[in-house]
Order: C-alpha cells, then sequence, then structure tokens
C-alpha cells in the first residue's frame, strides 16, 4: 500500500467534523451508474454523491427508477454499468448498517409476531444477546411513541402505527443510513405530518444518512437537504434543487415560507416537463 | 342458544345408531342368531369389555398408535423438509418434478410387497409404509406454501442478512404454519388407515392384527368389537386435530391481512 493511499485511508477514517474539513468524502456514491435489463434500459448514467447526515429526497414521475437506485444502495440490485459505493465500497449485498422502510407496511411486518417482536427480529438479526434484547426495544417502542402497545399485532394497529412500527424495526439495527421507499404515501395527511416531523427529529438526533423515494413534491421539500429530481426513460437525473430551509422545520412556518413556495414552484414545473 | 341447539342437533345425530343398535340387537335374539360372521351387539360389547379387560385391546392400540404416529412424524418432517427445499429452489424443484409425480400415485399399500423383502414383517416395515404415505401432503401443501410467502417478508430478511437457516425458521415456517396444519390432519387419516392395513398383512401386532386373528378363530363378537375401537380411535383423533388446529389457526387469525 503506497503512502499516499494509506494516508488518503486514515482521512477517510477519520470520524466526526475533521472530515468534513479536511475531505468531504461522500458515503454514497453513484458513478455513470446504469442499469440493462433484457436490452431495456431502466437507469442510464446517474452519478451521484450523499453526504454523511444528508437527507435526499428522490422524486419524479413513475417509471423513472426511484426505488431501483434505492434498491442499489441496499445491495440489492448491481448496477450492469458504473459503480454504487458506500464509504469506498462497492453495494454488492445488503450492509448492516443500512436500513430499509417500506411503503406496504402491512406487508413488511410479520404478523405472528408482535410490536416487540417485530422490533426483536432486528435484534436477533444483528445479534443482540437476549438479556440486552428487552430494554432495547422498549426504548426504541418509546422513541415511536409505540410504548403502549408492545404486545399489539400489527393487525391490531393501525397504519400509521404499524409505519411507526417499521421504523423502528428498521433502527434497531443501529443504521447510518436509513432507506426510505415512499414510506407515508399510504397515511392519511395528518399521520404523515407527524411522521414527518418524528422523522426528521430523528435523524437529526442520530446523525443518520437519509435516501427518501417519494411522490409528494412537499414531503420531499419539507424533509430533504437536496431534492433529486429524476427523468424518465431511461431513468437519469435531471436536476438537483438545494434546499436551504432553516431546520428545525415546521408544519406551518416552513411551509409558508417564500423560499419554500418558490421551491414548490420548480419542482411541480420540472415534474410536468419530466412527465410531458 | 346456540349451546342447546348444538347439544340438541348432537342428540339428533346419536338418533340413528342408537337405533341401529336396538333393532341390531333385537334381530340377533328373535332369530338366535349363531353366526361367524356377525355378532349381536351385547356379545360385541361384551368381547369389547374382556379384551379392554385383560389388556389386550390397549396393548394392540399402543402398538397400532406407535407406529402410526412415528410414521406420521417421519413422513411429515421428510415432507415438509423437501416442500421447503423444493419451494426455495427452483432448480431443485425442476429437477425433482417428475420423479415425485412419478413416485407419488403408488398407493402406500403397493411398496408393502416390496418393504417385506427390504425389511421383513415387522415393525420397520409398517412405519416405512406409513412415512411413505404421509410424506406427499406435506411435501406438496408445502411446496405450494413457500412460493406464496410474501415476498416483501423474504427482502425483509435479506435487508436484515438473515441466514438461510434463520429465514426458514422466522419467516417461511411461521408464514406456512396454516398449511402444515393442514398436511397433517390429512397425514393423521393416512397413518391409521395404513397402519392398520400393514398389520393386517405384514406386521402381525397391533389392532390390525387382532382383527385378523378373531377372524380366523371365527370370534366375529371380538372382530366387531375392534371395528369399533378403531372407529373411535379415528373420531377421537380428529377431535383432537380440530382442537389443535383451533389452536393454531387462532395464532394464524392474527395474520389477516391489514389495511
Amino acid at each position: 500500500m503506497s503512502v499516499r493511499v494509506r494516508q488518503a485511508k486514515r482521512r477517510f477514517e477519520t470520524p466526526g467534523v475533521a472530515i468534513e474539513a479536511i475531505a468531504p468524502a461522500p458515503l454514497i456514491r453513484f458513478r455513470q451508474v446504469g442499469l440493462d435489463i433484457g436490452g431495456r434500459t431502466i437507469i442510464d448514467g446517474v452519478s451521484l454523491d450523499i453526504r454523511g447526515g444528508e437527507v435526499v429526497c428522490v422524486v419524479g414521475p413513475s417509471g423513472c427508477g426511484k426505488t431501483t437506485l434505492l434498491r442499489m444502495i441496499a445491495g440489492f440490485v448491481q448496477p450492469t454499468a458504473g459503480t454504487v459505493t458506500f464509504n469506498g465500497q462497492p453495494t454488492a449485498a445488503p450492509r448492516p448498517d443500512v436500513a430499509i422502510v417500506f411503503q406496504d407496511y402491512g406487508k413488511a411486518l410479520l404478523p405472528w409476531r408482535t410490536a416487540a417482536g417485530n422490533v426483536a427480529l432486528a435484534l436477533e438479526a444483528i445479534g443482540l444477546p437476549k438479556p440486552q434484547r428487552p430494554a432495547r426495544i422498549a426504548e426504541l417502542l418509546a422513541l415511536l411513541g409505540l410504548g403502549g402497545h408492545a404486545d399489539k399485532y400489527p393487525a391490531a394497529m393501525s397504519g400509521g402505527m404499524q409505519q411507526r412500527l417499521q421504523i423502528a424495526r428498521a433502527l434497531a439495527q443501529e443504521p447510518t443510513v436509513l432507506l426510505m421507499d415512499e414510506p407515508f404515501g399510504a397515511l392519511d395527511a395528518m399521520t404523515r405530518q407527524h411522521l414527518q416531523d418524528e422523522l426528521l427529529r430523528i435523524v437529526t438526533d442520530r446523525g443518520i444518512t437519509v435516501f427518501f423515494v417519494t411522490h409528494d413534491l412537499e414531503e420531499a421539500i419539507y424533509l430533504a437537504d437536496r431534492v433529486i429530481g429524476l427523468a424518465p426513460n431511461p431513468g437519469r437525473v435531471a436536476r438537483e434543487f438545494d434546499i436551504g430551509l432553516a431546520r428545525p422545520r415546521d408544519q406551518l412556518a416552513t411551509i409558508e415560507h417564500p423560499d419554500f413556495l418558490r421551491l414548490r414552484r420548480a419542482l411541480f414545473e420540472f415534474i410536468k416537463a419530466a412527465e410531458s | 342458544m346456540s349451546g342447546l341447539a348444538s347439544r340438541a342437533d348432537r342428540a339428533r345425530g346419536l338418533c340413528l345408531p342408537l337405533g341401529g343398535l336396538l333393532v341390531a340387537e333385537a334381530a340377533a335374539r328373535i332369530s338366535g342368531l349363531d353366526s361367524t360372521t356377525l355378532a349381536a351387539p351385547s356379545a360385541i360389547a361384551g368381547a369389547g369389555a374382556r379384551a379392554a379387560l385383560d389388556g389386550s385391546l390397549f396393548a394392540a392400540t399402543a402398538q397400532t398408535l406407535g407406529a402410526a404416529f412415528a410414521g406420521l412424524v417421519i413422513g411429515v418432517v421428510l415432507g415438509l423438509a423437501a416442500g421447503i427445499a423444493f419451494g426455495l429452489v427452483r432448480p431443485l424443484d425442476r429437477l425433482m418434478e417428475v420423479t415425485v409425480e412419478l413416485i407419488r400415485p403408488v398407493p402406500p399399500v403397493a411398496i408393502i410387497p416390496i418393504l417385506i423383502i427390504v425389511s421383513g414383517l415387522g415393525f420397520r416395515t409398517e412405519v416405512t409404509t406409513v412415512a411413505f404415505a404421509c410424506i406427499w401432503p406435506a411435501l406438496i401443501l408445502s411446496r405450494s406454501a413457500v412460493r406464496g410467502v410474501e415476498p416483501r417478508l423474504i427482502e425483509v430478511s435479506r435487508a436484515l442478512r438473515l441466514s438461510p437457516l434463520a429465514r426458514i425458521g422466522k419467516i417461511i415456517m411461521p408464514s406456512i404454519l396454516p398449511n402444515i396444519v393442514v398436511a397433517v390432519r390429512l397425514s393423521v387419516g393416512f397413518a391409521l388407515i395404513v397402519a392398520i392395513t400393514v398389520e393386517m398383512t405384514a406386521n402381525p401386532v397391533g389392532l390390525g392384527y387382532a382383527m385378523i386373528e378373531a377372524q380366523q378363530a371365527l370370534d366375529p363378537a371380538l372382530m366387531l368389537a375392534v371395528l369399533l375401537w378403531i372407529g373411535g380411535i379415528g373420531w377421537a383423533l380428529n377431535a383432537l386435530l380440530l382442537l389443535l388446529a383451533a389452536r393454531v389457526m387462532g395464532a394464524a387469525a392474527r395474520q389477516a391481512p391489514s389495511p
């Protein structure tokens, strides 16, 4: 190993603020990523850097490959061109520090396990010793406002509660990255707003990087540091929007802010153009 | 209300067999029955009571149920293992498909002659034949159930990096549990039928042989007593399984699809 590489490596591994100051190395990096399936090009030439702690939302018309990009980070799908790297390593397989929250909570939870049991699944998966599980489960359920529902089965819970449970299970992995595939798409407006605020509170507290796929443009602006606009046929990055809105965000003040309205207009016009 | 109604229904259901017994008893008395094929209900009851008192009936029952249960467990476990493997690994399933479909239609009792040559007359032959009969429901039902497991749950298990064994234990087995219960219920019926058949032909113990023995001793009362006893065992096993199924399905009922 050459001295330069070793130095670069050490610098890369230096935790905390120093890394930002010396080298803002991206946590997740797409480089000229393409995906062909059966002669059809699904994704073409996507290059994208996501920094640690960033909240990135991805929007775009259906069929533009939003979920495919997410699945590439998850290690479920391998690109046929270019590379997707996580901390410099190719995302060849699922990793313990990358957690996924699916839209269809009803299918993603184990119906034969209670809320506590569903969180336990993730703890069993990371090999946490049994005596340490109950405390972690209680803590996670409390964090998501499910403290009194540990013994309920998913079928006895509302959609919002089920999605909270899925988020609690994802957090049980202690992820550095949270991949969320339209997680609030099936929820009613009030529940969605509550969950948006709770998600921001949790990921800010813990410095979790978020890759959030959504078709709700206002949700994207409200949550994100950066919104990636994709265009279809084939899926590619068409535009990036830097969201400079102050944090913590607020369902009234943020949404009524002139910058929010300006971004909203820009995103709507972008989507309209992308769809036509 | 419903309790009373169902009790009345059950009482009505008993009318026919009890009436039949009375008619048979009366007919036997009037005609002065002295047959090598039939016996009066009172004579049957007497023979049954004697067999119960000298312990031979329960010894035979233990032999039959022991062999049936051993074969059931072996068959269901093998069937489940194969069914889950075939359901999970498509190439394996395609490889085995023709073989399975060729062997499956063979009536279990048709392999008795082969087994007698291989393992002689005895317990091994009985257990093997029962196991052979019990493999298929477990195999077929679990194979299709594994393919029906929610793909999202498989993805969750991949994302959590569960080992293949943990995936089977924590995701697949609970998912297909209702089908396993159905397979066991089907197999219990087969197990009893096949066990008694083998005892009549290849393993001279148990209830099947007790009937043959009574027949050869020209003792129709004892023969019919054993027959009724076998019917009672079948009924009791089914009731037990319904209870068990209600339990397991109670857990499965919580799997009701959510919004």
